[in-house]
């Protein structure tokens, strides 16, 4: 028998916790000042954060952490304090998020517009320009469609469709509606795997690979425009908020060098977002 | 798919140094995970092999089907936790390595317990009465044991290496697979897969793959080395 000494696996076990925790612990202390921006899948998937932040950084030494989620969620980290910016897609919940003073102001940003993806065989026939009638004859042919189901932005844009096309939802869908729960990039497989038709936001869309034999089918309806909005989370609400940081964040979207990086990213040459800082949304809507 | 295959090798060759720097964190927060674990999880789980007290086997029962812990669940108990608006918000552990670090500890320790508590169980069967003889203490004892199944515990480390590289439900929730900071291995090709890019899915999940053959045969040549010069 033996006895204990200083063995391999006592020195091995030193040698891990000595190395490799404290390189892990450095990193998030190097970093002088960073600032978490809750957004949607819509936002990173499409890959625009990876193309205007490098700007943002290299200008004002301010690391931007974006944590992709969907609208609700995005909101409600930012409601906890988890966040210290939320840009999102969601008008009625970011003025309800203002209304219940977790920010004190909210800011137009850009817009894209959602567009209804199908199989390009259109067994509903849907193509056309108006979602409303696209998506009566899909509930009327029981033809499948996927749903996100996650509160996202793109989720209350897709129930306020069916509301104005006058569908009763609950009392219709049955196994040819798929609730799926994802973010957008796994519903498009989802869709793109069942030959289905959902609604997407065009960023997403033209940044997504597996497109299999779906296609858009119905664009340019002004119902499908899509505003995302910047907010600062409320300093009073959460001490911990990088005020000035988030601000400075915000500031840079909504300036000329900011809008401009928005409107210079591009895939296929086709822009995915479009800048709408200080001009009336609405009227400024893709036609 | 043999498309899909065939794509994949391409971009295995044009892997680029972010694709280094995400598996590094990868392996970086998995060790550290693991260290944790053994830290704590081998004195409880010998604890637990060489003492008898009343409870003890329905502590030796949970600690065997956390085992199973689902990692999802502990990514959501630690973000409420770790949240600003949670107990230790304070800290501002969220959305950083350091609470990836912590929810993959939490995975381990478990297992290394429940791992440990039986290999050293089993060298008690045979040794326990002799060191009993002996008059040595219940600490005693098990840090006896412990160091006679030093080898077998190796095995212990590299599943629970294993089960914290490979998750993923509880780095997504605490870490929040932002760029550059707390995206691992796990998390970057599942947003890849969101993004429709099969291929480099693919591609990633064969590093990650990769990592995890080479660690283990870093620890099998390791072990072979020690058994022979102290074995």
């Amino acid at each position: 028998m033996v006895v204990p000494r200083r063995g391999f696996l006592t020195l091995g076990l030193l040698a891990l916790f000595g190395t490799v925790a404290p390189a892990s612990m450095d990193r998030a202390r190097a970093e002088p000042a960073s600032i978490v921006v809750a957004s949607t899948t819509s936002t990173e998937q499409s890959g625009l954060f990876k193309h205007i932040l490098p700007a943002f950084e290299a200008k004002t030494g301010i690391a931007v952490k974006v944590v992709a989620l969907g609208t609700g969620q995005a909101l409600d980290a930012a409601r906890r304090g988890d966040a210290d910016v939320a840009l999102v897609h969601d008008r009625p919940a970011e003025d309800a998020f203002v209304a219940q003073g977790f920010a004190k102001a909210r800011f137009d940003v850009m817009y894209n517009d959602f567009v209804l993806v199908g199989p390009k065989t259109d067994p509903a026939g849907a193509r056309g320009t108006d979602i409303t009638a696209a998506l009566k004859r899909i509930a009327a042919a029981k033809a499948p469609f996927v749903s996100r189901g996650d509160r996202s932005g793109t989720h209350s844009a897709e129930l306020r469709s069916w509301k104005e096309a006058g569908i009763d939802l609950p009392a219709v869908k049955g196994e040819w509606y798929r609730d799926v729960g994802q973010g957008m990039g796994p519903a498009l497989n989802t869709a793109s795997a069942l030959d289905a038709y959902i609604l997407a936001d065009r960023g997403t869309w033209l940044a997504f690979k597996n497109r299999g034999d779906l296609a858009i089918l119905v664009e340019g309806d002004k119902r499908l425009f899509n505003p995302y909005g910047v907010m600062l989370v409320n300093p009073d609400k959460h001490p911990t908020v990088k005020a000035k940081e988030g601000q400075a964040f915000i500031d840079w979207l909504v300036s000329p060098e900011g809008q401009a990086s928005i409107a210079a990213y591009r895939i296929g040459g086709e822009q995915l977002f479009f800048p709408s800082a200080n001009v009336s949304p609405v009227t400024k809507a893709k036609p | 798919m043999t498309e899909t295959i065939h794509e994949t090798f391409a971009r295995l060759m044009t892997l680029d140094r972010d694709v280094l720097a995400i598996a590094w964190l990868s392996l970086r927060v998995s060790l550290t995970a693991v260290a944790i674990g053994l830290l704590l999880g081998i004195p409880l789980g010998a604890f637990l092999a060489v003492t008898r007290f009343r409870g003890r086997s329905a502590l030796v029962g949970l600690l065997n089907a956390f085992m199973g812990l689902p990692p999802v669940i502990v990514g959501l108990v630690l973000y409420l936790v770790l949240s600003r608006s949670g107990p230790l918000g304070s800290l501002g552990l969220l959305f950083t390595p350091g609470a990836m670090v912590a929810a993959q500890a939490m995975l381990a320790t478990p297992l290394v317990a429940a791992l440990t508590r039986q290999v050293v169980a089993d060298a008690e069967d045979h040794l326990g009465e002799q060191l009993r003889s002996l008059g040595l203490s219940a600490p005693r004892r098990a840090g006896v044991l412990v160091y006679d199944t030093r080898f077998s515990l190796v095995t212990t480390a590299l599943a629970a290496f294993g089960r914290a590289i490979s998750e993923i439900g509880a780095v997504l929730v605490v870490g929040g697979n932002i760029d550059g900071h707390t995206r691992t291995m796990t998390t970057a090709i599942s947003l890849e897969t969101q993004k429709g890019d099969l291929s480099l899915a693919l591609a990633l999940g064969i590093v990650l793959i990769a990592l995890v053959v080479t660690v283990n045969a870093v620890a099998a040549l390791l072990r072979g080395h020690a058994v022979r010069a102290y074995g």
